[in-house]
């Protein structure tokens, strides 16, 4: 394995990214917005709800399983709402993050370079079939872990400080957030990088690719309204079982994907 | 250089050597190629090739749009796998060695592929990671060649700001970075102005003469080809229809000697006296005063002189046209084989 090809053709990736503002865009407004702009208005939100209108909150929170409501036990109304949402409501929403960062950085990276004919001169280079598949495969996969990071700490920083006065601790960091930090984010970027390559091997544009891909994000919305309807929720077994799923869904992804990246299949779609 | 193929047009049975190609390498022979074949579906793309290349020529792969040249140049990087036939490029098996063989060679592509959002500096810089040009050596060689490509002033400015021309100059550095023993150049004077498409000349025939490189030359620009090439190949619907010098293909044109006779508009009594003159075959007015003459023989040039003078006419221009490769192609093609 040449390693220096490998990072060559990451930091090159990631370069080129960082110039495109058409790919820029999304990767700074979407995690600036689930992670910074929303935690912050959920936060405001208890606040203006009237005591009497509390009630209804009651009786949604006595639909959410059993496990869930014990996790609250202890807590105030408001502070319950607060946890609830954003401990729990928002763990799939943060999953999005790393999901769309990978997915729009491989889009580009594999269907990108196909479209922009960058890809042929490429595929006359030394590198191997699999140092070449390497090199996307990271190109858009560490970015999605440093975006994820990123995000996290965003995400608790200012969770933390706007419910310190309600709740009285901090709710970030936690365990079941830590599990989803390390083991879910990186299995969900995986997901999203790994659909983006089976995509990008059917289709010429990096628009295709990307749109044909945010299908991805279904899974994870099902997470979302799985948790509101009272269906799951992220206890710490849930999350790691649901990383180690991930991982498997990879693994196949991933597998299937450098069997099919070969330079054969690619320069005969240029 | 090799005269396999005998400098003539190839008929169907072209691959009856005796001895297979493969066996006749001689230590010199940079591309051997014997029998190679490659389809999409139902198209052949490539039908049978069989060719040597030695080393230091410069061949030209002449053809249409789809003869199967740019096809031809995947299967000899290993980029595409061959359905049938051999080959060995830098005695390497494309196919199996491709990585090894790929360092060894540059192409230039038909477009020039360079990322846009990149800086000249940054393309360059990154190739010579991908090709494993030694670190140290990097910064030097890329100097080098923006300094040769006249490039250095704006190296450090995103390459889509760069003219076509420009790009194709750099796609040029790009396929020298490596330093190649072999190169496959794809149209490489599209786009450029008449002072940077010479100097491309000046360095393929550089590159060929001077550095013992073999330069492999797609080109539909067949003055070029004939300027340039060693030998060329002609590709039709993926078979080699003809192969040799352009000499010896011109050569074999059979269209005797054409004359450019420039004379007074309506000058009737001089036409009539070069349509009697023995050996001249064909007498055209492509314009007023302007004839074009067919003569079978260089002896009969002289005569055409003589002829209009002694009819009274005023003679501006006497002009023998060499046939070239372009009148080959044409011929070859079914096209119009004279100018």
């Amino acid at each position: 394995m040449n390693r220096r090809a490998v990072l060559a053709i990451v930091r090159k990736d990631l370069r080129a990214v960082g110039r495109s503002k058409g790919v820029m865009l999304p990767l700074v407004l979407v995690p600036l917005v689930i992670l910074g702009v929303m935690p912050a208005v959920v936060s405001w939100v208890p606040s203006l709800i009237p005591p009497e209108a509390m009630m209804g909150v009651e009786g949604f929170l006595a639909r959410m399983p059993e496990g869930l409501r014990a996790e609250l036990s202890g807590l105030e109304g408001a502070q319950r709402l607060l946890v609830l949402v954003l401990v729990y409501f928002f763990a799939p929403m943060y999953l999005i993050v790393p999901l769309m960062v990978a997915s729009v950085i491989a889009a580009d990276s594999f269907a990108g370079e196909v479209e922009r004919r960058t890809a042929e001169a490429l595929l006359y280079t030394p590198t191997t079939d699999g140092e070449l598949f390497l090199g996307k495969v990271l190109a858009a996969w560490l970015p999605a872990l440093g975006v994820g990071l990123g995000g996290f700490l965003l995400y608790g920083l200012v969770a933390d400080l706007c419910t310190y006065r309600v709740v009285g601790r901090l709710l970030f960091p936690n365990p079941m957030w830590l599990v989803l930090l390390v083991w879910v984010a990186p299995a969900v970027a995986g997901l999203g990088l790994g659909t983006m390559v089976l995509v990008s091997s059917r289709v010429r544009t990096f628009q295709e690719a990307y749109q044909l891909g945010g299908a991805v994000v279904l899974p994870v919305l099902l997470l979302v309204v799985g948790q509101i309807t009272g269906v799951l929720y992220f206890s710490l077994p849930v999350v790691a079982l649901l990383g180690l799923l991930l991982w498997a869904v990879d693994a196949g992804l991933l597998w299937y994907g450098a069997r099919t990246f070969r330079r054969e299949a690619l320069i005969t779609r240029l | 250089m090799s005269t396999e193929g005998g400098g003539a047009r190839l008929g169907s049975a072209r691959s009856q050597h005796g001895r297979g190609l493969l066996e006749l390498t001689d230590g010199k022979a940079v591309i051997v190629v014997e029998g190679l074949s490659r389809r999409f579906g139902d198209v052949t793309a490539v039908n049978g090739l069989s060719l040597k290349i030695q080393e230091g020529e410069v061949f030209g792969l002449l053809g249409h749009n789809g003869a199967g040249k740019t096809t031809t140049i995947r299967l000899l990087t290993g980029v595409l796998s061959p359905h049938g036939g051999e080959a060995r490029v830098l005695g390497l098996d494309p196919t199996r060695d491709g990585p090894a063989l790929r360092g060894r060679t540059g192409v230039l592509t038909e477009t020039p592929a360079l990322d846009e959002r990149l800086t000249a500096r940054e393309n360059l810089s990154y190739y010579a990671d991908l090709y494993g040009v030694p670190r140290h050596e990097v910064p030097a060689r890329v100097e080098g060649l923006l300094e040769e490509f006249e490039l250095a002033d704006r190296a450090d400015e995103p390459v889509g700001r760069y003219s076509k021309g420009m790009r194709q100059r750099l796609a040029l550095a790009r396929a020298l970075l490596p330093g190649p023993e072999l190169l496959f150049l794809d149209e490489p004077t599209t786009g450029l102005d008449p002072v940077a498409a010479r100097e491309v000349r000046e360095l393929i025939v550089r590159l060929s003469g001077e550095e013992g490189r073999t330069v492999v030359l797609c080109t539909h620009n067949l003055v070029e080809a004939q300027r340039l090439c060693h030998r060329v190949g002609v590709l039709e619907h993926g078979r080699l229809v003809a192969l040799g010098t352009p000499a010896e293909l011109v050569r074999g044109l059979d269209r005797g000697l054409r004359v450019e006779v420039e004379l007074s508009p309506g000058d009737e009594g001089a036409v009539g006296a070069l349509r009697g003159l023995p050996g001249v075959l064909e007498v055209v007015e492509e314009r007023p005063g302007l004839l074009g003459v067919k003569v079978a023989s260089p002896r009969v040039v002289p005569e055409i002189a003589a002829a209009v003078v002694g009819a009274g006419g005023r003679l501006y221009r006497l002009q023998p046209q060499e046939p070239t490769l372009e009148d080959f192609y044409l011929a070859l093609h079914g096209g119009k084989g004279g100018r």
